[in-house]
């Protein structure tokens, strides 16, 4: 395959790989946060690479994973009202907790269209005048900008049969929660490269700032993975303790202040649940007065299923880095790709699925 | 005749006969086929034969780089010619829905009689059925293809070896990605087409002028990773791939790594896996390469003993992973 990026240059990455294991002289657990690195870490065989002194944890940056039961339960109840829904294709066979999902209520007889922006989604609203159609916002930071902006679209021209069912989370209150819970020991975080794009680096700070944890803003490709480990075990042996941007070709210290402008004018910040993670204070986002005519919710008040307590699905634990996921007595017998339990299995970006599907 | 499919068109009176004649005889007659008889008379063939028949169903029905038509015969020859025979003839069933445009019928048909002639197979019996409108989305073909074995023993998933390497005829995930990219809803700038072409005059060459073909395979729905799955479980045995020696162009590359996809996975339509001992693999590299079907051939792993029923992803840093078949299809990522 292409290999010229030097951000895949095998003889580079193997360079800082030799670096990490000189620098690595006890045993670190670091945290990735973003579902992405967690692919990229296990399919480029990082995971393989890396000495047995580096334990590598997945943290809450899948949007999947994140998504509570209660939201499930919730867009499962409105695909079975007489409505559209259109939605990115990774919730298509997340299970709710009666083991529905998209791909089942679609196949009985439920309207669902996968889109891959929000703007179609809008466009399939103005193509089908006489259907309503309902976005599944899901997603961080990265998505919720276009979302927003979106829905200033549709205000503006006057669209009155798209809505959207809000689910975005923040990823730094997430973050907030993790570091302040004293049964985590996390040595240090690789931050989510597509988030920062839009937050910057400032609502990282308080990471080192408050809690001594140094964290990098990573990259995704092989390279930018291990360099940032490096830069991780750097600061440990030197006992500087920072939050460093070393992903700058893509992300900007200041971010994206237009997007971040457009997402606040749309959206204000709201307690959420997280899967998992449980109640996390400001890390959700509801639509600001002006825009409430857009929420799914209040429009058609679906009665969601209450969610089961008692799955035996460790997601929680598994988010938390208190475990990985062979640890989950389900791993790999009860929950499987095929037959997910909870969402860490199902989503191509979930921790549990790369474990299962690219552990030798 | 209308400019849309009627109902009408497959009663099997007039207006069928009409459609028939005006279509499918214009672009696809021979002289078995314009006999339109029951049945087609085959009186040359002998020995064994390798039969395989699919259904094609696809959206968009015209792509860059093919259309249902074309493809429909590329993936029946393929799969023929993927037991070491030579593609002869092919039976044609279509399935139209009511207002179905009939230049697009048009086009569709004469796409497949120069796909067939280009890869020396002749359609000698078909048929036609017009559903009403909503009943089916648009057009369906169904292709038989009917073709001599030439291999002996024929090439068969099951016969992967310890000591075989595994070699592959091209780039990897064009089809896919091109079909993905110009689905509707996906405004993605590129210009990659589909690989949808007949492989059967090289496979041909290949058992010709190499021989001991062990595995002759197509990587279509599933991609490369599903396919060697399938053949390392057949076969009872482990293969290890190589990852930088799998040829992806550069821009399936970009698109993968934009949506979240891996080109291992993405379905080809003319492409195929050749294992064969590992001595005759130079060989075998050569003449793929000196045909225009196999120009970017490479060698990208081996078969071993190693447990049973799985396939080793030796990545580019040079660390190891499994390299699974897919749960379901590929969907495109949130960010
Ligand atoms: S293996 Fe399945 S049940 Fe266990 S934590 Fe992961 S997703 Fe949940």
């Amino acid at each position: 395959m292409n290999l010229s990026s030097e951000f895949r240059d095998p003889d580079l990455c193997r360079r800082v790989l030799e670096q990490i294991q000189h620098l690595a002289d006890s045993p670190f657990r670091f945290m990735e946060v973003c579902g992405t690195h967690t692919v990229s870490i296990f399919q480029s065989g990082i995971k393989s690479l890396l000495p047995e002194n580096i334990s590598h944890l997945s943290g809450p940056g899948c949007p999947v994973c994140v998504t509570h039961d209660l939201e499930v339960n919730t867009f499962l109840a409105l695909a079975k009202m007489d409505l559209r829904l259109a939605t990115f294709g990774d919730l298509m066979r997340v299970p709710g907790s009666r083991g529905d999902s998209l791909k089942k209520v679609q196949a009985e007889g439920a309207r669902v269209d996968i889109v891959y922006s929000a703007f179609d989604a809008l466009q399939l609203a103005v193509d089908n005048p006489s259907e309503n159609v309902v976005f599944l916002a899901v997603g961080f930071e990265t998505t919720a900008p276009t979302v927003a902006a979106t829905v200033k679209v549709a205000l503006k021209q006057q669209v009155e049969n798209f809505f959207i069912l809000p689910m975005h989370k923040l990823v730094p209150p997430a973050l907030q929660a993790l570091a302040s819970d004293p049964d985590i020991r996390v040595d240090g975080l690789l931050l989510p490269g597509h988030v920062s794009t839009i937050t910057g680096i400032e609502p990282f700070m308080f990471l080192a700032g408050d809690y001594n944890l140094p964290a990098v803003i990573s990259g995704f490709e092989p390279l930018d993975i291990l360099q940032s480990i490096q830069i991780l075990l750097r600061m440990h042996k030197e006992k500087t303790p920072a939050v460093i941007n070393s992903y700058k070709r893509a992300v900007a210290d200041q971010g994206n202040p237009r997007a971040r402008k457009v997402m606040q004018e749309v959206f204000k910040p709201v307690d959420t649940a997280w899967r998992g993670l449980g109640d996390i204070p400001g890390s959700g986002l509801s639509l600001r007065k002006e825009y409430l005519g857009f929420d799914a919710r209040r429009k058609f008040e679906p009665a969601p299923l209450q969610p089961e307590t008692n799955t035996g699905c460790k997601c929680g634990q598994v988010l938390k880095g208190k475990i990985l996921p062979p640890q989950c007595p389900l791993f790999a017998s009860v929950c499987t790709p095929a037959e997910p339990v909870g969402p860490c299995m199902v989503s191509t970006e979930g921790s549990c699925a790369a474990f299962f599907k690219y552990s030798l | 005749m209308s400019d849309r499919v009627l109902l009408d068109y497959g009663s099997g009176g007039k207006a069928s006969q009409r459609l028939i004649r005006e279509i499918f005889l214009k672009h696809l007659g021979n002289p078995g086929l314009n006999r339109l008889d029951d049945a087609a008379l085959i009186e040359d063939l002998s020995g064994p034969l390798a039969v395989s028949t699919d259904t094609f169903t696809i959206f968009p029905l015209f792509f860059p780089g093919g259309d249902i038509g074309s493809l429909a015969v590329h993936g029946t020859v393929n799969d023929v010619a993927m037991l070491g025979a030579e593609p002869r003839y092919l039976s044609c069933a279509f399935l139209l829905e009511e207002g179905l445009d009939m230049q697009d019928l048009d086009r569709i048909a004469a796409s497949m009689g120069r796909a067939a002639a280009d890869c020396g197979v002749q359609v000698i019996t078909g048929d036609t059925k017009v559903v009403p409108k909503g009943a089916a989305d648009k057009m369906f073909i169904n292709t038989t293809g009917i073709g001599m074995v030439i291999a002996d023993p024929a090439p068969s998933g099951s016969r992967a070896e310890p000591g075989d390497a595994v070699l592959i005829s091209g780039t990897m995930g064009d089809h896919g990605l091109a079909i993905l990219t110009h689905r509707q809803g996906l405004k993605f700038e590129t210009d990659i087409q589909s690989d949808s072409q007949a492989l059967n005059s090289l496979t041909t060459r290949l058992i010709r002028e190499v021989g001991d073909v062990h595995v002759l395979r197509d990587p279509t729905r599933g991609g490369l990773a599903t396919t060697l799955n399938e053949i390392a479980s057949q076969s009872g045995c482990e293969i290890l791939l190589q990852e930088d020696q799998v040829p992806v162009r550069r821009e399936v590359q970009g698109g993968c790594s934009f949506l979240g996809l891996d080109p291992l996975y993405l379905a080809n339509e003319g492409k195929f896996i050749c294992i064969l001992p590992e001595d005759l693999a130079s060989k075998a590299l050569e003449v793929m390469r000196s045909h225009p079907a196999g120009r970017d051939a490479a060698l990208i792993g081996y078969v071993r003993e190693g447990q049973k029923g799985r396939v080793v992803l030796r990545t580019s840093l040079g660390g190891h992973r499994l390299l699974d078949m897919l749960e379901g299809e590929q969907l495109p990522r949130i960010c």
